[in-house]
């Protein structure tokens, strides 16, 4: 049963995508409406995003420090393993699992809303593509920002990071520099980056399809709201181990 | 004209709509009436193409909407116009936003030509000065005013209302139906409101058809709505007690009349 309906919830989505992948009726306003969203998912975030890394990076650099006893590890150990745990995890996975709170139920309830309130009846009548026209958009520019926010994320977390190497004892400033410069591979940052990108079509895309789909009223637009969170953020997870094992072995 | 052949409808395997037939003349109100769940929406829902019914035709000015290819289906929605139940104006946008929305998506127009044809739209509803508000910042009439406005800012050929007046006070409704019925004249719209407000039915229903537990059952017009022998329609009209002490007043002279006459 459970199964039945999760792959009809799949199909739904396929032909939802479809619809939403088509040439816009307007390049103008397509651009536009690409642009207002750039701002409201992507500039908006950055102060979230500022604050949740600068204290990240506070946290796991004093946790390292704290498991890292043994006089045998060097000292800057510690600005490496916080370097690889922002790069390989937390610029993309994690944030992207807080982004798919704000983010995710922000879209599927100014969707929703749209929805109960006819606005989407109406863009039909009138003869446009509504999943099109409101939801292209946000996914281009989710998409298109991401990388931005998680070159935020890794720098704000390691600004956190420097911060304790500054303000405490636990570890010198040079030697937590010179650990984050330390055995440093690219690829992690690619890696990081594509997964990203991967994780921002989830959010925009699963949390427009709940909110276009609501039927009811505020009540439907709330729970559209939640499963949207909660279906994106275990499809992240999920794509995380998916391309971690593609893309790092 | 929108002629509408044997639609049916069901969900879940219960019919909604019954092989339904009406017409709907240009250059008049046509009112759709019927209790709350007696099938109304649906049937204006499946002439505007929001519900796809199960069988049946519908001919716009002989075109059948439901054989149409996309782009053909595409190109006759900028011929409609509709004003929904709850207005249905984009938040995000203000009121000269709102009516200029579908000129910025289907004309040809120039910024300050597409300005000034939605002034115009707004001025034809009589409501100058609120260009720069929000929806959230206007009343419900202003809010249903500005949707007409919307709609027939394309120069429609068919505008759907449904159920216009709901949610306004009788004074705002009545200038709704009168503003409906203007535009309905002045531009020859072959206009479909779906309503089970009588007073708009007395004011401005000019072809009547009424539908009752998902079948057409009585088709006329607000002249002949009083003297019918359809017990449903009765039951509709006469439900509310204002209408009912008007039948009574109405039996009442015409009783008086012919006694007169006889004497």
């Amino acid at each position: 049963m459970v199964i039945t309906k999760s792959l009809e919830e799949f199909g739904k989505y396929i032909f939802f995508l479809r619809k939403t992948f088509s040439i816009p009726d307007k390049w103008t306003v397509y651009g536009k409406r690409t642009i207002q969203e750039i701002i409201k998912l992507g500039v908006d975030s950055i102060p979230l995003v500022i604050v949740i890394s600068l204290f990240i990076g506070a946290v796991i650099t004093i946790q390292m420090q704290l498991n890292v006893t043994s006089p045998l590890i060097p000292a800057y150990s510690v600005g490496l393993a916080t370097r690889d745990i922002v790069l390989l995890e937390f610029s993309n996975s994690m944030l992207c699992l807080i982004l798919a709170g704000k983010v995710g139920s922000s879209i599927a309830s100014e969707i929703g809303t749209m929805r109960v309130t006819e606005q989407i009846d109406a863009l039909d009548i009138m003869g446009i593509n509504s999943a099109n026209f409101l939801v292209l958009p946000k996914i281009t520019a989710f998409v298109f920002f991401m990388p931005v926010l998680v070159i935020f994320c890794i720098f704000t977390s390691f600004i956190g990071g420097w911060g304790v190497a500054l303000f405490t004892d636990m570890i010198s400033v040079s030697k937590y520099i010179y650990g984050l410069q330390a055995f440093f591979q690219e690829w992690y940052v690619w890696y990081g980056l594509i997964k990203s990108l991967v994780f921002a079509f989830i959010i925009a895309s699963v949390a427009s399809f709940f909110g276009y789909n609501v039927k009811g009223g505020a009540l439907q637009v709330g729970k559209a709201s939640t499963n949207a969170v909660v279906s994106s953020s275990i499809l992240i997870l999920l794509f995380d181990v998916v391309l971690t094992k593609l893309l790092l072995q | 004209m929108i002629e509408v052949k044997n639609i049916s409808k069901s969900f879940d395997g219960k019919n909604i709509l019954h092989d339904i037939n009406a017409t709907f003349y240009t250059g008049k109100t046509n009112l759709i009436i019927g209790q709350s769940g007696s099938g109304k929406t649906v049937l204006m829902k499946s002439i505007v193409g929001l519900i796809r019914p199960e069988s049946g035709e519908i001919l716009y000015d002989g075109r059948d909407f439901l054989k149409m290819t996309t782009s053909q289906m595409k190109s006759l929605r900028k011929e409609i116009g509709m004003l929904f139940q709850g207005s249905a104006l984009f938040d995000s946008e203000t009121v000269l936003g709102n009516v200029m929305f579908p000129l910025r998506m289907f004309s040809q127009m120039g910024k300050g030509e597409m300005m000034d044809r939605a002034r115009f739209c707004l001025e034809r509803v009589n409501l100058q000065g609120a260009e720069n508000k929000y929806p959230s910042e206007i009343s419900g009439g202003m809010q249903k005013r500005v949707a007409i406005a919307r709609a027939i800012a394309l120069n429609p050929k068919y505008l759907f209302c449904d159920e216009p007046n709901s949610g306004l006070d009788p004074k705002t409704s009545i200038l709704i139906d009168e503003l409906l019925h203007d535009i309905t004249h002045e531009y020859n719209i072959t206009t479909i409101i779906n309503t089970h407000d009588m007073n708009s039915v007395l004011g401005i229903g000019e072809n009547i058809v009424f539908i009752n537990k998902g079948r057409r059952a009585w088709v006329g017009d607000k002249e002949r709505i009083f003297t019918t022998s359809n017990e449903a329609l009765n039951e509709f009209v006469f439900a509310t007690r204002l209408f009912q002490e008007v039948k009574d007043y109405i039996i009442t002279s015409e009783h008086n009349k012919k006694q007169g006459g006889t004497m």
